[in-house]
């Protein structure tokens, strides 16, 4: 019997269509599956460039452009005292020689309003307390000083920002006799307190005084008043170009002859030492840092040298010389300080600039804006405004600069901060004040970080490599199916319970029993090795009760014994060692800092967790090695623990280094364990029993509170992106070494 | 195996000298197994520790009652439960200027934890065993869990109605128990009420005041608010004042309702205390308590752990709020992980050629499995919460500005930060699974006429859902106990409200939650009395290391039963 074929039509229209629409879902899924896997390769690129991109602006240079230029407000002949300019940088104030102080607009020089102050002709010299404190003291020609503020008012008629500057008499009108006999004032310096103010000043007969007033509020009035205190001074020889008083009042620092520095101790009245500029040359500018600390000294050579008072190992005040920076244009002809950071700004001859961080020892820029011979220079309270005065205009600049206070160097060497008495590595991001000198050092992280990871991988890799070569190659197969998942459950432990058992319980304990612990380290082999010896020796039908492969079982109450033993005998060897306590031995006759949560502790928990990354990886590569070859091994005579060593070891160790990288991977990386059982102090020292501070717990602790787009904020994820490196290249290396060893074994 | 050979030495002499011992191998073979062995040990303990640590916390302990001398001082009662005990040397009590009994070398060392913070002070007293005499356990010595201040313990004294006094311990102490039992109830009820208006009803309201806040913003930004609308706004606020004046009334009514009763109670050294009873969330003797109602007491405890919010500054109480935030936040993160994560292990295995491109994404998948977590934190608060966030809420949401809605941390951000963490797990599960599918399945199904697409949605994909499976539970455990990038992106230590509730648009994904991770970190590292919170944190941290283990163990057993089923495929 034929059939014939069924009729069957495949190219009706609907079979079509549906061909078509399947061909078409196939095409679509083709590309939608091969966007998707190659979007894992654009999210890990995602997280590299973004960090990159939030990183970056540290390391570029400051930006400067010029807004305007106009001729100068106020009088051309009569020279500029001061330029200052209030926090939105719209209005600026020109102090001049001839008793004027003139408002003007910045961006445009538009006079604003003009005031004359009641003094005596000309101003004979100025000089204001800090720029932030707008406290100016200017002596007319009958010798007083006279305390005059500048202030701004901001109002919003019709919703637009009005500044209106006045001007403020916060301790009356008169001026302040500084000399009795009263000569003309040629230098003065103001430093004003909290709870004083002092005044010093040199005459025309190079006569020097000093002045301390305490600030005494009146009962009924609740007005301020000045109460004098004088202060005795020691003799200085020469002629003297100019005073200042450092911000706590402790120091004044006198200028004679342009190259000799005296330092005055102001509490005890003494002069504290004499130091010779001479090597400087001539000094043509001198002025404060920003907190009133850090003299920066400017001489005819092009050079700025920062200077300020530590204590020598001695405990003696002294002035050190810190650090210098060249320009290299001639006469520093003026030096401009930031009001919020430790940045400054310099002029030197024929228009150049430049822009400095101190602490940093950062060059931002150094060009030459402008023609001509620089007189003055002004930056506002945001660093964002440059005023620039040459012979005649004044020239608007609008700075763009950031984040000077970063560089390799303030992040990797050393460095000299003030009021430390030798440069040294510190992290220490914040601080109450305005006038804080952050300190940016990643090398007490770093070395945080990679003391943890040591201390976990000391404890991490002989178990973790010794548990693989047991379970891969001596363990019985039905044994080695329920160690793995506890191994495996050991890895997915959460680190915020190891990192919580670690703190509270493990910490304690270990202060309590710290002898216990090597103990335990010492105990414990040579129990197993005991235990060992004796299986050997008994008889075999004893030993013929276990099955091959399955020693870890009577291993484990023998090791449970010997660790109970350890730690109880520990007391008794405490009491006859080391008097009784060992952590206090360790204070008191080794001079060994112990605190409670430390390298140690961070090192058991993370080596806990660090231990199963390690075991699973290179068990694997263990048990992977192909059989023939410890077969062939053992056929040869060669001991099962002489084919582990010789053949299999040296055939997996690719695979071991790819363990032991990824768990070191891990360990850097771990936040939660070292963030709960350090006492996170960004220290730099190898003592185990002393804690530390890791970049990722840096990270947790201070980003919740660092401000968006600031330094820190950067800085932070900038050890973000030192962990991701690191890690990457790691992890790289590992797997790439892993891949290789994988083709190998298949060639065998 | 090889392992057969190992121990030849063994078999041949009955006494191994023990030179011959070392050269056969076999302390090293000891030493690596001891290695295993520890690291079992420390697994199990680990988990033991935590076991016994957290699951003790429910039983009610005796209240034990001595006299308590320390020398020099005049002896004085102490009443409390023993929480813990430890033994000290004599020298480092000398340092305290103490001494052991009768010189011997340690001395035992007790934690009471005595109560009464009000009172005292602090809740937890050291005090020396040899210290304590005439040690007794009174039935009628009270626990009493108080909202505020720590527990009390003491003894009832009298119970008052309002100001009628219904029971005096000293005449009738059973009827006296009784009446302040009952009463405690009927506060619990009206305690009860008033939460669920404050949290219901009332918070509705004050949803809804914000919403219609917005609204009107909204509008006004677009300068659209006419009159007309305003004042339908206006009428919409006025409709809901009234509405809440109407629950604060009743509120107001229930405060003074639950403010009603109260008892004196006595501490151990005899001054009475006032405790309004609204005060009080259980009162219980445990020292007259059998072994059934102890039980009773303890499941009771463990409902109200599992149940209720945290009370006295997350010391005591429950930790629901944390299970719920933990488990819809891992939610989430399955639901955006799972697909990502299958599609890339599909076009790594089934569509890409094999080739330089596919190795660079795997080394792009293992870098991706060991950045730290703190970087994804990082990450996520840079360019989810302040950049794309930031950006949201400049497009959507320019009404609630300056504060943010999507621009801080919240659920959505924590929970795609912990799938793009989690992403590989599900990968490279997902790939070994298809790996293990063999090829001849695939090319049956295309020469049956099947495109690539149906043969992988049909054939290949169900056949590897187990393997899909396990990387998603492996995701999810690893999700859950994850807490450094979450501190960056999500968690908070108490969160107002729960992620998903009766208000529109009930699931709130830029609402900041509670993680049981987070929560034992933040109990217990940051709380201000940490004594106290402890074994709240062991419990916490047992609960955690449960949930866990069990996606893990389950983990394991899908893969396993998966082995076993293509084994048989192979062959």
């Amino acid at each position: 019997m034929t059939t014939s074929p069924p009729d069957l039509d495949f190219n009706t229209p609907a079979l079509r269509r549906y061909r078509k629409g399947r061909a078409l879902k196939d095409k679509l899924a083709s590309w939608g599956i091969a966007f998707g896997g190659v979007s894992i390769i654009g999210a890990v690129l995602l997280i590299f460039f973004y960090l990159l991109y939030e990183v970056a602006p540290m390391f570029v240079a400051a930006d400067i452009e010029q807004v305007n230029q106009y001729q100068i407000p106020g009088a051309t002949n009569s020279p500029t005292l001061m330029l200052s300019m209030e926090e939105q940088a719209e209005v600026a104030l020109r102090v001049q020689e001839n008793n004027t102080l003139t408002f003007f607009s910045v961006s445009n020089g538009e006079v604003l309003q003009t005031h004359k102050l009641p003094i005596d002709g000309d101003i004979t010299a100025f000089d204001v307390s800090t720029f932030g404190g707008r406290l100016m003291a200017i002596t007319g020609k009958e010798g007083g000083a006279l305390l005059v503020k500048h202030n701004y008012r901001v109002t919003y008629p019709n919703d637009v920002r009005l500044i209106t500057p006045w001007i403020e008499y916060p301790y009356g009108e008169e001026a302040i006799n500084l000399f009795d006999d009263g000569h003309a004032i040629t230098n003065i310096t103001l430093r004003d307190g909290e709870e004083e103010l002092m005044m010093a000043a040199i005459d025309a007969n190079n006569q020097l005084t000093v002045k301390r007033y305490l600030k005494e509020e009146d009962f009924i009035s609740e007005e301020v008043v000045l109460v004098e205190e004088s202060i005795s001074l020691p003799n200085i020889a020469g002629i003297i170009n100019q005073v200042e008083i450092d911000q706590a009042m402790n120091f004044m620092f006198v200028l004679s002859d342009q190259r000799l520095l005296h330092v005055i101790n102001l509490n005890e009245e003494t002069l504290e030492e004499t130091v010779t500029l001479d090597n400087l040359g001539a000094i043509t500018t001198m002025t404060f840092l920003l907190g009133e600390n850090s003299l920066l000294i400017g001489n005819d050579q092009g050079t700025v040298t920062q200077r300020f008072m530590a204590r020598t190992l001695e405990g003696e005040w002294r002035l050190r010389n810190v650090r210098s920076f060249e320009m290299g244009h001639g006469d520093i002809k003026a030096i401009a300080t930031e009001q919020r950071r430790k940045g400054f700004y310099t002029a030197g001859e024929d228009g150049h600039i430049a822009v400095y961080h101190s602490t940093a020892h950062r060059t931002l820029l150094n060009e030459k804006l402008v023609d001509g011979e620089i007189l003055g220079l002004s930056i506002s309270p945001r660093a964002k405004d440059l005023l620039v005065e040459t012979n005649g205009t004044i020239t608007h600049f609008k700075l763009d600069n950031e984040h000077p206070e970063i560089s390799w160097a303030s992040m990797w060497d050393e460095v000299w901060y003030e009021g430390y008495h030798e440069p040294d590595f510190i992290w220490q991001s914040s601080a109450s004040t305005n006038d804080f000198e952050p300190k940016y050092s990643l090398v007490p992280l770093a070395f945080g970080t990679l003391k943890g990871a040591f201390y976990a991988m000391l404890l991490a890799a002989p178990l973790a490599i010794a548990g693989a070569i047991y379970t891969a190659y001596f363990m019985a197969p039905a044994l080695r199916r329920k160690v793995k998942p506890i191994i495996e459950l050991m890895e997915a432990l959460p680190t915020v319970i190891l990192g919580f058992l670690a703190g509270l319980a493990l910490a304690p304990f270990i202060e309590n029993n710290l002898l216990g612990i090597f103990a335990v380290m010492i105990v414990m082999p040579i129990a197993m090795l005991m235990f060992g010896f004796t299986w050997a020796n008994l008889p075999e039908k004893v030993r013929h009760l276990l099955p091959e492969g399955w020693d870890v079982i009577p291993l484990i109450p023998v090791i449970i014994i010997a660790a109970w033993f350890a730690i109880e005998i520990s007391p008794s060897l405490e009491v006859l060692f080391f008097g009784g306590s060992m952590v206090d031995w360790l204070n008191d006759d080794l001079g060994v800092d112990f605190s409670q949560r430390n390298a140690l502790i961070v090192g058991l928990a993370m080596g806990f967790a660090v231990i199963p990354t390690i075991f699973s990886i290179a068990e694997d590569a263990i048990f992977s090695v192909p059989k023939s070859l410890s077969y062939g091994s053992l056929a040869l005579g060669a001991t099962p623990w002489q084919t582990m060593m010789k053949v299999v070891l040296p055939t997996a160790s690719p695979g071991i280094f790819s363990a032991l990288m990824i768990g070191l991977g891990r360990a850097v990386g771990e936040t939660m364990i070292v963030l709960m059982a350090t006492g996170n102090t960004p220290i730099t020292d190898i003592n185990i029993f002393e804690g530390m501070r890791t970049l990722a717990a840096n990270i947790a602790v201070e980003i919740p509170e660092s401000e968006v787009g600031s330094t820190h904020y950067r800085i932070l994820f900038l050890t973000g992106f030192v962990l991701f490196l690191f890690t990457f290249v790691f992890n790289t290396a590992a797997e790439t070494v892993r891949q290789r060893l994988r083709a190998k074994y298949g060639q065998l | 195996m090889n392992n057969s050979l190992k121990n030849s030495a063994k078999k041949t002499a009955m006494n191994v000298s023990f030179k011959e011992w070392v050269k056969s191998g076999s302390p090293f073979i000891w030493l690596n197994a001891g290695a295993v062995a520890i690291s079992i040990i420390m697994v199990v303990g680990l988990i033991g520790f935590i076991a016994a640590k957290g699951l003790v916390h429910f039983w009610p302990a005796q209240i034990v009652e001595a006299e308590y001398t320390l020398p020099g001082n005049a002896p004085a009662n102490i009443l409390g439960q023993m929480t813990d005990s430890e033994m000290v040397s004599a020298i480092q009590l000398k340092a305290i200027g103490l001494k052991t009994e009768n010189n011997a070398e340690e001395a035992k060392r007790i934690l009471l934890k005595v109560g009464n913070r009000d009172v005292y002070g602090s809740d937890f007293r050291w005090v020396l065993d040899h210290h304590l005499s005439v040690k007794k356990f009174p039935a009628t010595a009270m626990a009493l869990e108080r909202r505020e201040w720590g527990n009390f313990y003491g003894y009832l004294d009298t119970v008052y109605e309002g100001n009628k006094l219904v029971g005096d311990a000293s005449q009738d102490d059973a009827k006296a128990w009784e009446a302040f039992q009952g009463l405690v109830v009927r506060a619990l009820d009206i305690h009860d009420s008033i939460m669920d208006i404050l949290t219901g009803e009332i918070g509705s309201i004050n949803y809804a005041l914000e919403r219609l806040r917005l609204k009107q913003r909204a509008y006004e930004l677009d300068d659209e608010l006419t009159q007309e609308r305003k004042d339908e706004f206006e009428a919409t606020r006025t409709e809901l004042n009234k509405e809440y004046e109407v629950h604060q009334i009743t509120l107001t009514k229930l405060y003074t309702d639950v403010k009603r009763d109260h008892i004196i109670v006595k501490e151990t050294g005899g001054k009475t205390v006032k405790v309004y009873i609204s005060e009080v969330v259980r009162a219980f003797r445990p020292n007259a308590m059998s072994t059934y109602e102890k039980i009773g007491h303890y499941f009771d405890k463990l409902g109200e752990f599992l149940g209720e919010d945290p009370r006295n500054a997350n010391t005591e109480g429950g930790v629901f709020p944390a299970i719920f935030g933990t488990v819809l936040m891992v939610i989430l993160m399955a639901i955006m992980v799972t697909p990502l994560g299958v599609v890339a292990a599909v076009y790594l295995r089934e569509y890409a050629k094999q080739g330089i491109v596919t190795n660079i994404i795997r080394v792009a998948v293992n870098n991706l499995a060991g950045v730290p977590s703190i970087v994804y934190g990082v990450f996520g608060l840079g360019f989810f919460i302040y950049f794309l966030g930031g950006t949201i809420d400049e497009l959507f949401y320019p009404e609630a500005l300056p504060s943010p809605t999507f621009g801080t941390s919240g659920l959505l951000w924590a929970s795609i930060t912990l799938a793009l963490l989690t992403l590989p797990v599900v990968i490279v599960a997902t790939e070994e699974g298809l790996a293990r599918i063999p090829r001849t399945i695939r090319e049956g199904s295309l020469a049956l006429g099947a495109t690539k697409w149906e043969t992988l949605t049909k054939v290949v994909l169900p056949m590897a859902s187990p393997a899909m499976m396990t990387g998603v539970i492996l995701a999810v455990a690893r999700a859950a106990g994850e807490v450094a990038p979450l501190m960056l992106v999500g968690v908070v230590k108490l969160a107002p409200s729960l992620p998903l509730n009766m208000n529109f648009p009930y699931l709130h994904l830029d609402q900041k939650f509670m993680h049981l991770g987070f929560h034992i970190y933040d109990v217990g590292f940051q709380s201000p009395n940490v004594e106290a919170a402890r074994p709240l944190v062991y419990a916490t941290a047992l609960l955690l290391v449960i949930v866990i283990a069990l996606l893990n163990l389950s983990a394991i057993a899908i893969r396993n039963h998966l082995r076993e089923k293509f084994k048989a495929l192979e062959m």
